[in-house]
């Protein structure tokens, strides 16, 4: 699995940290952000709820 | 086509949605319903249409365009002036937004939960030593947001009557001119606290506002002015009234509260199906800036859009049961918050003082109780943010 998010789309809404807190957190300026070492989404079954809780679809989410 | 019903009505209980409304819910997910001066406008009572359009960005947040839709008659005391943030489109919006979101994050709102808990804590003790009884929405539901948004823009609480008063004849106001008055009382109001804060900072967001935006051009005066108006109104009287609606609704159903009582990591699902169940943002509006098709209907450039969140929330296609309260159940998508780039940019303070003050209530005073029959409490019309005008309690 493959997580990206796009900081240009972003609105710092923070649902990716809250739905899914062991893959994504926020940077200081309040952007959705990757937690080191999860890129992969670390198979957190939350990963795919977290890019659906985002209100402007910032994450993408493939399979590999 | 069958005649659009009225909107805005108002509710018969004050957690669920006016029982007039469920031929909406029938004639869905895109029906229409008529507002106050006659104009029909769309209504999208679907989750997954309401997210779709939510996300669209040729549905436009300007209520500066004529073709804007008013659903009452005080609207017209806010659309003529530019609303930084709410009232406008990106990339203006984007810009702004990004000015606040640091304040905002699940991080650093984690870390005003000590805060929170102490204003909490502080009040609680207070009801206690002078209750029973105790008017919750006065004692608690109302301070709790009022001072926290205060500490957080940098506001001196000791304003608070004065502010809370005129906040509330902006959203409740009975005439256009009592809104627009209190408009006015509290752009004045925000105009000297930031001449004084221009003098002498303090800490908080408008100070840092003043500092790094204003004072860099990148934010101008009378937008900051109004952009201070509008966190402070949207900071206090949203969760007062989540707060005292959803305790009027868990004594309501004992049941659920006995559950959430005994299991306290339920919290903060609770939390999200309280937003879903109650929706007290009940009428997000948009004007279309150009033809969408949704399904085999089109929306046409200028026509208005209406958003019920109480009917979107309760799509039975989305949750099942969803006339229940259910704390167990995932309530994650719904729309109390909005969705697309205006969500609610407080959303995470607004989870964390609900969860907070929930919590301490019902754990400080375990055996609270209405203190009036609860057909008699009296509860907010339906053309404003929903909740309870008075929650007289005992213990």
């Amino acid at each position: 699995m493959r997580i990206t998010i796009d900081n240009h789309t972003c609105i710092g809404a923070g649902q990716c940290a809250l739905t899914a807190p062991g893959v994504f957190t926020q940077d200081d300026d309040g952007y959705g952000e990757l937690l080191p070492g999860r890129e992969d989404g670390a198979g957190d079954p939350l990963v795919r709820e977290a890019a659906r809780a985002c209100p402007v679809q910032a994450i993408t989410v493939t399979d590999d | 086509m069958t005649e659009a019903i009225a909107y805005f009505q108002d509710r018969t209980c004050p957690y669920h949605p006016p029982a007039a409304y469920q031929p909406l819910r029938e004639a869905g997910p895109l029906t229409h319903v008529t507002f106050y001066d006659g104009r029909k406008v769309w209504a999208v009572t679907g989750h997954a249409q309401a997210r779709a359009l939510l996300s669209d960005q040729r549905l436009s947040s300007d209520r500066q365009n004529p073709a804007f839709p008013a659903p009452f008659a005080r609207f017209a005391a806010i659309r003529q002036v530019r609303a930084p943030l709410v009232g406008v489109d990106d990339p203006e919006h984007n810009t702004q937004r990004r000015m606040l979101i640091p304040s905002f994050s699940v991080k650093r709102i984690a870390a005003l939960r000590p805060e929170i808990q102490q204003i909490v804590d502080g009040l609680l003790d207070r009801m206690l030593e002078q209750g029973p009884p105790a008017e919750l929405v006065s004692a608690f539901a109302l301070p709790v947001p009022s001072m926290v948004i205060c500490s957080l823009l940098g506001v001196p609480y000791s304003d608070h009557e004065f502010f809370e008063a005129e906040s509330r004849r902006i959203l409740q106001g009975r005439t256009v001119e009592e809104a627009e008055d209190a408009r006015t009382r509290l752009e004045e109001y925000f105009d000297e606290l930031i001449t004084h804060k221009e003098g002498n900072p303090g800490e908080g967001l408008l100070d840092d506002l003043i500092q790094d935006q204003l004072r860099a051009g990148a934010l101008n005066r009378v937008d900051l002015v109004r952009l201070a108006m509008i966190l402070l109104v949207a900071g206090h009287e949203t969760t007062a009234n989540m707060i005292s609606l959803g305790t009027f609704t868990l004594l309501e159903h004992p049941e659920q509260l006995a559950q959430l009582k005994a299991r306290e990591d339920l919290m903060p699902a609770a939390v999200e199906e309280l937003l879903r169940f109650l929706s007290i943002a009940d009428g997000v509006l948009r004007v279309a800036a150009a033809d969408i098709e949704i399904g085999d209907q089109v929306i046409r450039a200028d026509d208005g859009v209406l958003f019920p969140t109480s009917l979107i929330n309760r799509d039975g296609s989305a949750y099942p049961a969803p006339d229940q309260l259910d704390l167990g159940r995932s309530a994650r998508h719904h729309v109390a918050f909005g969705f697309g780039i205006h969500q609610c940019l407080g959303q995470n303070l607004a989870r964390a003082e609900m969860e907070i003050a929930l919590r301490s209530l019902f754990t400080r005073i375990p055996d609270l109780r209405l203190a009036a029959p609860a057909a008699e409490i009296p509860f907010k019309p339906g053309d404003t943010l929903q909740g309870m005008i008075e929650l007289p309690l005992a213990w």
